[in-house]
């Protein structure tokens, strides 16, 4: 471990900040006091990670951050320097083939605007790596971070439910 | 909501905070999960000149056990410490509350020592740090010092903390047999600071409660364990001179001190009744 | 798994009523939508960001905006100033001399009021900009309540609404005169229903561009409709509406009727990008959402019932007081009118008097929200219901059944002039209550009765309109006026379908979905006609108002797509079939009218081996005009315009049909409320619709869960509060709470289906029927589980205190009972006293020297003497992590010297405010000691009040222990050993 101090980003220059993104190497630079969504979204062109309140409350934000979730409004960019970040680009298996969770969204009509629905899948999937075998509660555990307007958030259950088992049941669905 | 300009610094070793806090002149802030503090800075309530990083520092970043203490470290998340194997069985009532704080998306981020820091009235591990009469341990270059629960937090988001120094670690007594434990929350919602929360501890000597969210800091009393206990969180529940706030009148929580206090001070006696059956067998 | 919905297969209706899966949802899930802010923006645009009013009601004596335009990257400034130079006023919906302006002019009417927009380089500047605007203002009293806004002498917002009136009209129906004098019973309930927002997770957004070579504005905002708001927008620009190009963009991120309130942000994004000269974007941040986007009314209602033995309602006597915040913008009064037409709900009653205010407060003005106006019309009328069960001793549902609108007389012309086009609501109700198992309910109520537990059961029978009457509001005229402006009325709906060079379809309607799956139900629709699959037909729901079908109705709002709009893609795709069919008769040698458009072809249903694709059929009219017969002009798109013949304008009585549609609600819950902490567990919760024909289950069984949701957060968790001095307390959704996945339980759902005679498809709106039952539902529960009488939302556990736990005792005699506030008070009182090693003399003297006033005043520097009284300063004030810098006034008054004086105190700063005053006086105690006492009253408020009110309160108390603490110190030269039990005088005390 260095002595030397290590150095102080100034305010109110850029400086680069690295990371791995959805599996790729990705980079740009960042002022100091940039939040983490607003360098994926603006920086790095990553609009899939949406922004609802800036106080980490509504949970639209939520990306995960070596393989927590986490809310982008409440991390600056240069803090996600060196981290792995999973965003809602990175869950579909292919551009034309949808993971188990988000068929299981549009089966079970999860969501309606959609705009909630990036930072709730990031949240479920990692739910749904770590317990794969959750039930309702820990869902409706999970969930209470997010703010849904639309769904009322019964098929937003429903779908996690059956994303969880058809996970457990891989060829059952 | 953005914040307005800081630099930014990542320290590797506690000395750099240190360094950092010291040469600031008090214009500089440890960020460790900055789930407190970047909706701050969001707001542009806290307009500090720099922050310094202290996640990266490998000495800020684990649990101590000496048996006797469990210390833990400015940079353990709090999703670290509800995950961690043996918490539930080294310090109940860490695990018991420690699910209670805001939500698995900000506890992933947030840390203990964190939360101590930012010295919400309401928020949980303030409350279990004065329940269990644990310590917080604060270094400078000038000094380093440990201060008890009750001496840390002064006022409301005010703590005894001086703005050169780090709060390197929070302690707090092992379990000790024949000592039971209980925790409640009235909130809103679940994961909204309290209304009112209740941490009770109860051993063969005293059995003492700490509420939080009502006054400006946390509160503890010990309290009787005969029929005089109605009267004395009678008593509490005036003490801590609650006030009206949009989600509950000073009334309400005065209710609660008395109701709910009792219930989790029962709840106590209870879990060390358990515990002690436990043990024995 | 793939995303292929030809996977479904279709049922043996046709497409339209089963649930496929939505075609907007692949790109959504994988992060592909494109909301507002993901779309490309021009080179060079700008990035705005909006200085907010942190009082409710003060003069704006000066803005210096000097500063802020020398700072780097900074473009422009706009304030009143320019905006009145280059925009007229935003027209108000009733006949007063008001003027109504996107941003304060002279005077900031609510906290959150738009007072200057900085634009920059990018938002981090433009927020750094707002830091360096000094606005100077000099505070004025503010009103809240609308009962005080009425009272005598209360302060004026505006000159042209006397007594802060904006409308006052009153309206009879049938004899309620006679029906009252004659009833045995009168019967009433006074109800204060309380202010809340739909909040959609996706704020509002504006990209706006200037061309001052045509004086023409480009707009693109996430606006939902209705576009008669376009007008609206173009008038105040002062340009006919086609140099008004307003575009929304392909995904909005959920609206609730939210969306329609973006136009003032339009107005002033549209000025500041002229200003600029470049274009420029603003995204609305949640803070700025919550206190500045719009709210729905808050009405206070005085509802009398004329009531038979039997419960039968003979009359009704309407007294509503409608709170419009601020400024009465467009298309206010209607949260009020929308519901003119159903007053009565869904009971025959033919008797009513109703008297409609509306008052203007020192609140965020309101607009549409889900439910508009319902929620405001059910909670009186559905608890009243419960009332009359209560005080007459009847079965609630028997007084429901009693006065139920029976079934042989749809369509049935309501008093007040609704034409309630079809149901059978006894029968749905009974459905209700056997699908819904009832008894259980009523099993679980006596047996947790039994057992000492609160245990309530409540009802709500509402009629949920939809498509609303473009005229309804014009019943806040006379019909003199009505007369003078000529009549509104009808609800235009727009479809365009569209077929390319090689035959596949297209549809464009207008109706800017905010989540709703449109494009899907129109694929339903549309394919079905056509007979092909969904997945054949391309929607697009943007809306380009220079290129697209549209009209003043366009829009989403007042649940008009499935029953107006999928109707009219319905039309356009029938029209463009018959004359493909003619197309296709002349070649298969058919009559047009047998032929069956069936699995991609087109075939007489005698000769099915005989058929031509589909495909080649409709490119026919590119390749092959010259072969079209003659009567088919053209066979490559056909727009419709559909609007509704039964809305009429109102007439000369003030009867009008307000909506086209009216589905049924049946809902009954049982909830069980915690004896100790007052938290109210939601047992079981039915719902009982009656929407017509359903277009698609999952997307109907969606606005339901979703309407629930909305109704639960405003029956349990949501108000948008306001202190009494109209500082905002509900800032950020820490304190605006909204329901989570923890806090609502799945509904059950049941349907009673009475398709509309009124609409193509037979459909009805359904998507805010539970805005309008389910608040007063759970109410009626609660209400049932304590035996109360009146209840307010939302239900608080705090607010049920009183009725559970009874009088509180008094404090054991050793504790002094602390001073009570009112709720969300913010002003603090305070006194202490402190002993200090001075004389009087010298502490007098401290008092009036600046050099040591400015070590007294806590983080003071740069104190100026204006006067011997008067003093100003720079003041660096924090607290915790909270730091802000103020500038601050001190006065001396009512001096007494050396005895006492008066100390008044204000400070300004970006975090907020605050003023005080105290009076300090000075008794020597011996020869070199003086005993301070001294009492104070703050109030604090600004934009921190709306973060943390708590914080806000200690932070004051510690400055204001501060500053005697400093005084001590100061007067004794040293640090007095008291200052610590002084602090504490001042948390007890204050």
């Amino acid at each position: 471990m260095s002595r030397q101090a290590p150095a102080v980003l100034d305010a109110g220059q850029r400086h680069p900040v690295r990371f791995t993104l959805n599996g790729r190497k990705a980079g740009g630079e960042a002022e100091p006091r940039m939040l983490l969504h607003d360098f994926l979204r603006h920086v790095l062109g990553a609009t899939g990670t949406h922004v609802g309140c800036e106080h980490g409350i509504c949970g639209a934000c939520t990306v995960q951050i070596d393989g927590a979730p986490a809310r982008a409004c409440l991390t600056l960019a240069v803090q996600a320097d060196g981290a792995e970040i999973r965003t809602v680009e990175g869950l579909a298996l292919a551009p034309d083939r949808l993971s188990a969770l988000q068929e299981a969204f549009r089966a079970h009509h999860g969501l309606q605007c959609g705009f909630c629905t990036p930072g709730i899948l990031m949240s479920l999937d990692a739910l749904l790596r770590e317990r794969p075998d959750c039930g309702e509660a820990e869902i409706r555990e999970t969930l209470s971070g997010h703010l849904c307007r639309c769904t009322g958030y019964t098929p937003i259950v429903k779908a996690a439910l059956a994303a969880a088992e058809a996970l457990r049941v891989p060829h059952h669905a | 909501m953005k914040p307005a300009r800081f630099a930014y610094q990542r320290a590797a070793t506690t000395e750099h905070v240190l360094e950092a806090l010291h040469r600031s002149g008090g214009e500089a802030r440890v960020i460790a999960g900055g789930q407190s503090l970047v909706p701050m800075l969001n707001m542009r309530l806290a307009r500090p000149a720099l922050l310094v990083d202290i996640m990266h520092v490998a000495a800020l970043s684990h649990v101590d056990d000496d048996g006797a203490r469990l210390i833990i470290g400015a940079g353990v998340r709090q999703r670290d410490l509800e995950m961690r194997h043996d918490t539930a069985a080294r310090q109940p009532l860490l695990a018991m509350a420690l699910p209670w704080l805001g939500h698995v998306q900000t506890r992933s981020r947030g840390t203990v020592c964190g939360s101590i820091a930012h010295a919400d009235p309401s928020a949980e591990l303030p409350l279990v740090l004065t329940a269990l009469r644990g310590e917080v341990h604060l270094r400078s270059r000038r000094r380093a010092r440990r201060l008890p629960a009750e001496a840390f937090f002064t006022g409301m988001m005010v703590t005894a903390r001086a703005e050169d120094e780090l709060i390197e670690a929070v302690s707090v007594p092992a379990v000790r047999p024949g000592t039971g434990y209980a925790f409640r929350e009235i909130s809103r919602r679940h994961g909204d600071f309290a209304i009112a929360a209740f941490a009770a501890v109860a051993d063969e000597k005293e059995l003492r409660l700490a509420i939080g969210g009502v006054a400006e800091t946390p509160k503890a009393r010990v309290l009787p364990t005969d029929q005089g206990l109605d009267d004395a969180l009678d008593t509490f529940a005036w003490n801590l001179e609650a006030r009206d706030d949009l989600h509950a009148s000073a009334r309400y929580r005065r209710e609660l001190v008395r109701r709910i206090g009792r219930e989790v001070v029962l709840a106590a006696i209870r879990d060390r009744e358990a515990r002690a059956l436990k043990e024995a067998t | 798994m793939t995303l292929d919905v030809h996977a479904q297969t279709v049922g043996e209706g046709g497409w339209v009523g089963i649930s496929i899966p939505r075609v907007e949802d692949a790109a959504l899930l994988a992060g592909r939508g494109r909301f507002i802010d993901d779309l490309g923006m021009p080179p060079g645009t700008l990035h705005a960001a909006i200085l907010r009013s942190p009082h409710a009601h003060a003069t704006i004596e000066s803005i210096r905006t000097d500063a802020a335009r020398a700072m780097p990257g900074v473009a422009a400034i706009l304030t009143g100033t320019e905006l009145r130079a280059l925009t007229t006023s935003l027209v108000v919906g009733v006949k007063a001399p008001v003027e109504c302006w996107p941003m304060a002019i002279d005077r900031v009417r609510y906290v959150g009021e738009p007072v200057a927009v900085a634009v920059a380089t990018d938002r981090y500047l433009a927020e750094d900009a707002l830091d360096a605007i000094e606005v100077s203002y000099a505070p004025l009293p503010a009103v809240v309540a609308p009962l005080d806004a009425l009272r005598d002498g209360a302060p004026l917002l505006h000159e042209g609404f006397p007594g802060n009136i904006a409308s006052d009209r009153s309206f009879s129906y049938g004899d309620p005169d006679g029906a009252f004098a004659s009833a045995p019973h009168r019967i009433g309930v006074d109800v204060d229903y309380p202010r809340n927002a739909c909040t959609p997770i996706e704020t509002y957004g504006v990209v706006a561009e200037y061309d001052p070579a045509l004086d023409a504005y480009d707009v693109l905002a996430n606006f939902q409709g209705p576009f008669s708001i376009h007008a609206v927008i173009a008038r105040a620009l002062r340009v006919p509406g086609n140099r008004l190009r307003l575009r929304t963009p392909p995904d909005s991120g959920g609206s609730f009727g939210v969306k329609q309130g973006i136009f003032p942000y339009i107005v002033l994004i549209a000025v500041a990008a002229r200003l600029a000269g470049r274009p420029v974007k603003w995204i609305e941040d949640r803070m700025e959402h919550l206190a500045g986007a719009v709210s729905a009314t808050n009405r206070v209602t005085r509802l009398q019932a004329a009531v038979a033995e039997d419960g039968r309602i003979l009359a009704l006597d309407w007294d509503q007081i409608e709170d419009c915040g601020a400024h009465l913008r467009a298309p206010e009064p209607a949260t009020l009118y929308r519901m003119h037409g159903n007053m009565t709900g869904a009971y025959a009653i033919r008797n009513l008097r109703i008297r409609n205010r509306v008052v203007v407060t020192n609140k965020l003005p309101t607009g549409l929200n889900r439910g508009f106006g319902g929620p405001q019309i059910y909670f009186p009328l559905e608890r009243l219901i419960s009332r009359i069960a209560a005080t007459l001793g009847l079965d609630p549902l028997a007084v429901v059944r009693r006065n139920l609108v029976p079934a042989d007389a749809f369509p049935y012309r309501t008093a007040t002039g609704a034409l309630l086009d079809s149901g059978d609501y006894r029968a749905a109700l009974d459905v209700a209550l056997r699908d819904g198992d009832h008894e259980s309910l009523l099993a679980r109520r006596a047996a947790a009765r039994v057992e000492g537990r609160l245990y309530g059961i409540g009802y709500a029978a509402v009629v949920e309109p939809s498509v609303s009457n473009m005229g309804y509001i014009t019943t806040v005229l006379t019909a003199a006026e009505r007369r003078r402006a000529g009549p509104k009325n009808g609800a235009q709906a727009t479809a365009t379908i569209t077929l390319d060079p090689v035959g596949s379809v297209s549809v464009h309607v207008a109706s800017v979905p905010q989540g709703q799956g449109h494009r899907t139900v129109l694929s339903q629709v549309v394919a079905d006609v056509f007979g092909l699959r969904p997945s054949d037909i391309r929607v697009v729901t943007e809306l380009d108002t220079a290129k697209d079908a549209w009209s003043i109705a366009s829009g989403n709002y007042a649940s008009r797509f499935a029953p107006a709009v999928a109707g009219a893609a319905q039309i356009a795709a029938t029209r463009l079939r018959e004359r493909l069919a003619r197309i296709a008769a002349a070649q298969l040698n058919a009559r047009a009218d047998e032929l069956v458009f069936s699995a991609g072809k087109v075939f007489s249903p005698g000769n099915p081996g005989n058929a031509i694709p589909f495909t080649r059929l409709a490119a026919t009219g590119h390749w092959a005009p010259a072969t079209l017969p003659e009567e088919v002009e053209q066979s490559l798109r056909e727009t419709v315009f559909w609007t509704p013949p039964q809305l009429d304008a109102p007439n000369d009585a003030d009867e009008v049909n307000s909506s086209l549609c009216h589905g049924f609600i049946f809902d009954f819950c049982g909830v069980e409320v915690d004896r100790d902490t007052g938290e109210i567990r939601l047992d079981r919760y039915v719902t009982m619709h009656d929407c017509g024909r359903i277009l698609h289950p999952g997307m109907v069984a969606g606005q339901i869960t979703g309407g629930f949701a909305h109704a639960l957060g405003a029956a349990l968790l949501e108000e948008q509060s306001y202190a009494p001095d109209g500082s905002l307390l509900t800032g950020t959704l820490a304190d605006y709470l909204i329901p989570t996945a923890r806090e609502v339980p799945e509904p059950v759902i049941l349907h009673y289906e009475t398709p509309s005679p009124f609409t193509p498809l037979g459909a009805k709106g359904v998507g805010e029927g539970n805005t309008m039952s389910t608040p007063v539902c759970i109410a009626n529960a609660v209400a049932d589980a304590l035996g109360l009488a009146d209840i307010r939302l939302p239900l608080l556990p705090s607010r049920l205190s009183e009725a559970l736990h009874g009088a509180e005792p008094q404090p054991p005699h050793h504790e002094a009972r602390p001073p009570q506030a009112t709720q969300g008070e913010r002003t603090l009182f305070g006194r202490g006293r402190a002993s200090v090693d001075a004389t009087p003399e010298q502490l007098w003297a401290m008092l009036l020297d600046p050099a040591l006033l400015a070590r007294v005043v806590p983080g003071a520097d740069n104190v100026r003497r204006e006067s011997d009284t008067r003093f100003r300063a720079e003041v660096t004030l924090g607290i915790g992590p909270v730091r802000g810098r103020y500038r601050a006034e001190i006065a001396l008054s009512d001096l007494d010297p050396p005895r006492a004086v008066t100390l008044s105190g204000s400070v300004d700063g970006a975090l907020g405010f605050g003023r005080g005053r105290g009076r300090l006086r000075l008794v020597p105690v011996g020869q070199a000691r003086t005993e301070l006492t001294y009492d104070y009253e703050a109030a604090v408020g600004g934009k921190i009040a709306s973060i943390g009110g708590r914080l806000l309160d200690g932070a004051a108390r510690v400055v204001i222990g501060q500053f005697f603490e400093s005084l001590a110190v100061q007067a004794s030269g040293r640090r007095p050993s008291l200052w610590r039990r002084l602090l504490r005088l001042f948390r007890r005390r204050a």
